[in-house]
């Protein structure tokens, strides 16, 4: 069991991390500080709202694959990991 | 070829190729009706999650939504994706590992109880009715503005191809037929999004063409929008809000762990053949889904922009510039007759006028114009994208695709929904509480008949549609962020929740939201039997009742934590299967039961 737990911290640990950039992006980029980054402008539109319907979507799909490549990692770290069949 | 008669070659081709799907995946058991026998690849199913997720409301409603609401709307864009960085991280991997059949069931074995396994049934079933009844509307629309049949034909038409692919082929014939539709609405979605992109900015690549300076290269097309958009008095179309920020905040997680919650998208990820498919089949369906989702705020604001300048054709004030009744376009004529758009010469001089009579400001200005209010009485969001094509003068082919395309968009989700209805009565209901001893034909048997009444259920409600229906679509997932979500999150990060705990916060979610949304939008939305009225001041704290769940949500998890501590805690097998789904080893096993 000892191992197991090692490998449950390890996941909640980086579940945080990614859950804190998904924060970030969406509701502090995107709503909470979207008249402060408007001030950055690209292409004719402020930073914040290119964050609210462009950049939190692509920053997203990131988070995803990241937690995907790093569970299947850690699940092979800790011999968690499914047969290969 | 004349319009009618391309659409109609479309639309049939695309629900030949639904049938033929159908007959070569027919399911012959439990396992390939509930969850496709659990052999899906994981681009395959994030392809199949997609359609199954993007609904009529994603494909026609969404760009209609954003060019009326501009950056307010990003709610829907933030909410409807970011769910998906929840599921993936918090949910899919450890249902997939646990290796059931539904939702329900999930949450009866974990918190060892009946009673939470039927408040997660009645859950489901009130969020999933609540939004195939949408898409029943949907295709019912869409038969009838382009194919000039009846709305009752179209719906009838639309029960009897979903009719076909799901009782025959359950998960497995859903699954395969979802791929093909994913295909069609997606190729319908973006192709006229890279003409429109082409035509007004010159840049073929939609998500470029927001960030791009206008064909004649004066000004960036945003620049442009917000220009054209506030000299009518309307609000600047990148800093519009909606309600407030609070909300717009309140309103995003609602959506964003309603998504997490909704039964019809979770049961998607069963079908995996491993835990680490699970994982990879959010990412996949996310870029399926991003695909549109990034393309529909330049296919909203570009038609907001066209529809502009098709009727104030120059400069504001001149009486040359606002366009002839007379002289309006076709498109204008063709929608007129639904009743979507709707024009009064208000001050008689035969133009159109059309600008915010809201803005005090600017309405004393229109006034010393010779204008006595807006003309346009009436612009439907839901005709953006159906009515885009023809206001960017495209070919006909490219408007019979969009038909096409918003046809795939409802079938794939209305199936995926009637499917989660039909499993939660034959499997959880059925096979689960009522009658154990069925053998897997019968309940195969059962499954379809399940699935047959849901059909008969969500056509009789199309088309005696009930006076509540529309509000309780939005409402459906503030009924799953409030109840599903918190249930399933805390049955594998919390091991000390117990059944008392589970069955007391999703009532306490559930009934919370429920509350908020009666006293504002009546009881069971009856006019006049809201006790507080639908006024935005008595708003708690100018949430408005679409956004509440997320508030639900939060008392679902205190209370569930709070009676946890308070009562004996789960036994020992519970805080075992607890930390078995918690590690991916042996997912395989669990599946064969």
């Amino acid at each position: 069991m000892n191992n197991n737990t090692g490998y449950w911290k390890e996941n909640l640990r980086l579940v945080a991390i990614l859950l804190a950039i998904w924060f970030a992006v969406s509701f502090l980029f995107g709503i909470i500080l979207v008249d402060t980054l408007d001030l950055i402008r690209i292409g004719g539109v402020g930073l914040g709202f290119w964050f609210a319907q462009q950049g939190s979507i692509y920053t997203f799909l990131v988070l995803i694959f990241v937690y995907t490549k790093k569970m299947n990692a850690l699940d092979r770290k800790y011999n968690v990991h499914e047969d290969d069949d | 070829m004349d319009l009618q008669t391309i659409t109609y070659t479309f639309v049939g081709a695309t629900f030949a190729l639904y049938i033929g799907i159908a007959f070569w995946a027919r399911a012959s058991t439990t396992g390939e009706f509930y969850v496709a026998g659990k052999g899906i690849h994981p681009v395959a199913n994030g392809m199949a999650t997609a359609a199954d997720w993007m609904s009529a409301a994603s494909f026609i409603s969404m760009a209609g939504l954003i060019a009326f609401n501009g950056y307010g709307a990003s709610v829907f864009l933030m909410g409807w994706t970011g769910g998906y960085v929840l599921l993936a991280l918090l949910l899919a991997p450890y249902l997939r590992k646990f290796g059931k059949f539904t939702v329900p069931e999930f949450i009866g074995e974990r918190y060892y109880s009946r009673t939470a396994r039927v408040v997660a049934v009645i859950c489901l079933i009130l969020a999933s009715i609540t939004y195939v009844i949408g898409q029943m509307k949907g295709i019912g629309v869409a038969f009838s503005r382009f194919l000039e049949t009846s709305y009752e034909t179209g719906l009838y038409m639309g029960m009897g191809i979903v009719f076909i692919y799901s009782v025959l082929g359950g998960m497995k014939g859903i699954t395969y037929t979802q791929i093909a539709q994913y295909c069609v609405l997606i190729f319908a979605y973006t192709v006229p999004a890279i003409f429109i992109s082409l035509n007004i900015t010159g840049n073929p690549i939609p998500q470029l063409g927001i960030l791009s300076t206008m064909a004649d290269g004066n000004s960036y097309m945003m620049d442009k929008l917000n220009t054209v958009v506030s000299e009518l008095g309307f609000n600047e179309y990148t800093t519009q809000v909606m309600g407030s920020k609070l909300n717009m905040f309140a309103y995003t997680l609602t959506l964003m762990i309603g998504t997490a919650g909704l039964p019809h998208v979770i049961i998607r990820f069963f079908t995996v053949p491993k835990v680490k498919d699970a994982r990879s089949t959010a990412g996949w369906a996310l870029v399926f889904i991003a695909i549109l989702y990034t393309t529909a705020p330049a296919v909203g604001s570009m038609a907001r922009l066209n529809l502009m300048n098709t009727i104030q054709t120059g400069p504001v004030g001149e009486v040359t510039s606002n366009i002839e009744y007379e002289k309006r376009p076709q498109w204008f004529k063709n929608w007129e007759k639904t009743g979507l758009l709707k024009f009064e010469d208000k001050n008689g001089d035969g133009r159109i006028q059309y600008y915010n009579e809201k803005n005090k400001e600017f309405a004393a200005k229109a006034e010393s114009y010779g204008w006595k209010g807006n003309e346009m009485v009436k612009v439907d969001n839901d005709i953006m994208v159906l009515a885009n094509p023809e206001i960017a003068k495209l070919p006909n082919w490219v408007i019979a695709l969009v038909v096409a395309g918003g046809l795939a968009a409802a079938l794939s989700t209305a199936a995926g929904l009637l499917l989660a209805i039909a499993s939660a009565i034959s499997h959880d209901l059925l096979k689960g509480i009522f009658k154990p001893e069925i053998s897997e034909s019968q309940e195969l048997m059962a499954g379809r008949i399940a699935m047959v009444g849901a059909i008969a259920m969500a056509g009789y409600f199309g088309l005696h549609p009930p006076g509540f229906a529309a509000g309780t679509v939005a409402i459906a997932f503030g009924l799953a962020a409030s109840s599903i979500f918190p249930a399933l999150m805390m049955g594998i990060f919390n091991k000390k929740v117990n059944r008392q705990g589970a069955v007391a916060g999703m009532i306490a979610g559930i009934g919370i939201t429920m509350l908020y949304v009666f006293q504002h939008k009546g009881i069971m939305f009856i006019p006049g039997t809201s006790f507080l009225g639908d006024m935005s001041p008595n708003w708690f704290f100018g949430i408005s009742p679409n956004a509440f769940g997320c508030v639900g949500a939060l008392i679902n998890f205190a209370v569930a934590i709070g009676v946890s501590k308070v009562t004996e805690a789960p036994p020992e097998h519970i805080q075992h299967l607890v930390e078995d789904i918690r590690v991916p080893a042996g997912a395989s096993a669990a599946s064969d039961h």
